[in-house]
């Protein structure tokens, strides 16, 4: 078993709406869909961000297009319009995510 | 006649965007539509105020800019366009549009706005439920500056059917900028959510322009994309049963690909199978993408649920001030001055007296974007930039912030330099659900050199 980053296995994309933050999670090879959906869980997410996001995770999975959609509830210290973080959008979330290593 | 297909192109992703790519679909794109999506959230909030000190502005900044450059190009090449520039002043828009038109003598051109969006005095009476908070609107906020709530495709349509050839509503859903035009030019039953739902996933895929043609989405040596600096805005031909084919101009920058269509396709979505609109609640779960040709991406399928007897409603306001001051240090030792500069403003905040509800202190080039998530990564900076940020009440209070951090020059550690302060006012948005049948748009259309 070795290590692996999500970022050598997967791209994603992080948007924003009011106080909530959503990132896509897409492999890169579709066959690698499954192996994301085992390891890549809500609560892997939530533990990660645990020190930005205070709200609940929750992963969608769509497996018509092999991508999945993780939603951060309260997760941009008051969104867009009213937070004092630098990237107020939550836009370099995705990178975040990527840094995730699961076990392959 | 109703027609089998039409040519969409997307001219703007957001009130900033860039203006050359929008020039070159009406161009060469052979369209028969050509969008502006530029109102994000709070863009509207802001109009308010702007509309507030002179009644006759209010719309998009760049509004005289791009229809300088674009409505005599639509007019002379058959193009509609249909816009969301009017913000919160759409009557002043259409002003400043067909002022513009009559300078290029672009006789008989049909120009139509859309409003009905400002809800400020429906709101006030029904005080509704404030969703962030779950308290009433009079005990959530005190300072309203806007609300406005999201129009769908209906009265834009109304405005194709009556001849328009240029749009300009306030706020609308993004997507149903797009939806209108195949509900017109479809004959599309605005009760056929299968149809309607397919229309609302082009129009998500289409309305952040570049994001979909290869913007946003670059990482060197993983995925690349060619020609970020010259990146083309994306052209869909869209079919009467809702499937469509999106691409780009052949001498454009960009690309349009599985990859890339993937991210556009989940970018700014909840739940896939339920993304709300006003004109249906679109399911994301059952379209299928294939590349068909280079840079060419198929859309199929697609589908949706009957639309929600409710609309969203943003509501603006004044929340206080942001006061931010930075500075920055290098070299040897450069992370535990930044952080002693940290201390001292802490400490020298104190001695002030400065008030604050919140307060946040970044070492930007350390941990200023994620916070403790970036800690044990290993990676050593030769550089850190201190930045502190608080929320206060008055523009006073927030100007301490920055002043204290700029007084790190001549009182902190050693070889502090670059520091910048920062001063701006929190228009927040928060948002509210209002029942559809309050909300009453209207249009009504203006003909260049005719009164109608």
């Amino acid at each position: 078993m070795s290590k692996v980053k999500l970022w050598e296995l997967a791209h994603a994309r992080a948007g924003d709406k009011g106080n909530v933050s959503n990132i896509s999670l897409i492999p890169y090879c579709e066959s690698n869909y499954q192996i994301l959906a085992q390891k890549v869980t809500s609560e892997i997410v939530a533990e990660h961000f645990q020190d930005i996001v205070k709200g609940k995770v929750t992963r969608y999975d769509l497996p018509n297009i092999c991508a999945f959609n993780f939603v951060l509830e309260d997760a941009l210290a008051g969104g867009v319009t009213s937070s004092l973080a630098l990237d107020t959008h939550g836009k370099s979330y995705s990178s975040a995510l990527l840094e995730i290593e699961i076990d392959l | 006649m109703k027609k089998n297909a039409i040519v969409i192109g997307a001219g703007a992703g957001y009130a900033g965007d860039r203006i050359e790519p929008a020039v070159d679909l009406v161009k060469q794109g052979k369209l028969d539509y050509i969008v502006f999506e530029c109102l994000a959230e709070r863009t509207i909030a802001l109009a308010q105020l702007r509309k507030m000190q002179n009644p006759n502005l209010g719309f998009d900044p760049l509004l005289p800019a791009r229809m300088e450059r674009i409505l005599p190009l639509c007019h002379k090449n058959k193009v509609k366009l249909i816009t969301n520039m009017g913000a919160a002043n759409p009557l002043a828009a259409l002003e400043k549009t067909k002022e513009i038109a009559e300078k290029h003598q672009l006789r008989g051109l049909k120009l139509a706005v859309v409003t009905g969006d400002d809800v400020s005095e429906i709101i006030k009476k029904l005080n509704p439920e404030i969703i962030e908070t779950g308290q009433t609107l009079s005990s959530s906020i005190s300072a309203m500056v806007s609300a406005n709530v999201y129009l769908g495709a209906e009265s834009i349509v109304a405005a194709l059917e009556a001849g328009a050839d240029v749009v300009i509503t306030g706020r609308v859903a993004d997507p149903a900028l797009f939806l209108a035009p195949m509900i017109y030019e479809f004959g599309w039953d605005t009760a056929d959510w299968t149809l309607l739902g397919r229309g609302t996933i082009i129009g998500h895929l289409l309305e952040c322009a570049g994001q979909i043609t290869g913007g946003y989405y670059a990482e060197p040596g993983k995925k690349e994309v060619e020609g970020l600096g010259r990146l083309g805005f994306p052209v869909a031909q869209v079919k009467a049963d809702g499937s469509c084919v999106i691409t780009k101009l052949p001498s454009a920058g960009g690309a349009v690909t599985m990859s890339i269509c993937k991210e556009q396709l989940l970018y700014e979505i909840g739940d896939p199978a339920a993304y709300i609109t006003p004109d249906v609640t679109a399911d994301f779960t059952h379209v299928s993408l294939v590349q068909t040709e280079q840079d060419e991406i198929t859309i199929v399928g697609g589908a949706g649920q009957k639309r929600s007897q409710y609309l969203k409603v943003s509501i603006g306001y004044h929340q206080g001030y942001i006061g931010e001051g930075e500075i920055s240090y290098a070299g040897q030792g450069a992370l535990a001055r930044a952080k002693l500069a940290s201390e001292i403003i802490r400490e020298r905040l104190g001695i002030v007296g400065a008030k604050y509800s919140e307060i946040r202190y970044d070492l930007m080039g350390v941990d200023s974007l994620h916070g403790g998530a970036s800690s044990g990564r290993g990676y050593l900076p030769y550089e850190v930039r201190v930045r502190v940020a608080a929320k206060t009440a008055t523009k006073e209070e927030a100007t301490l912030i920055g002043d204290e951090v700029e007084t790190l020059y001549t009182n902190g550690p050693a070889g502090g330099g670059g520091a910048r302060k920062f001063v701006r006012e929190i228009i927040a948005v928060v948002s509210a659900l209002i029942p559809r049948e309050l909300v009453k748009p209207i249009f009504f259309i203006r003909e260049v050199d005719g009164n109608v």
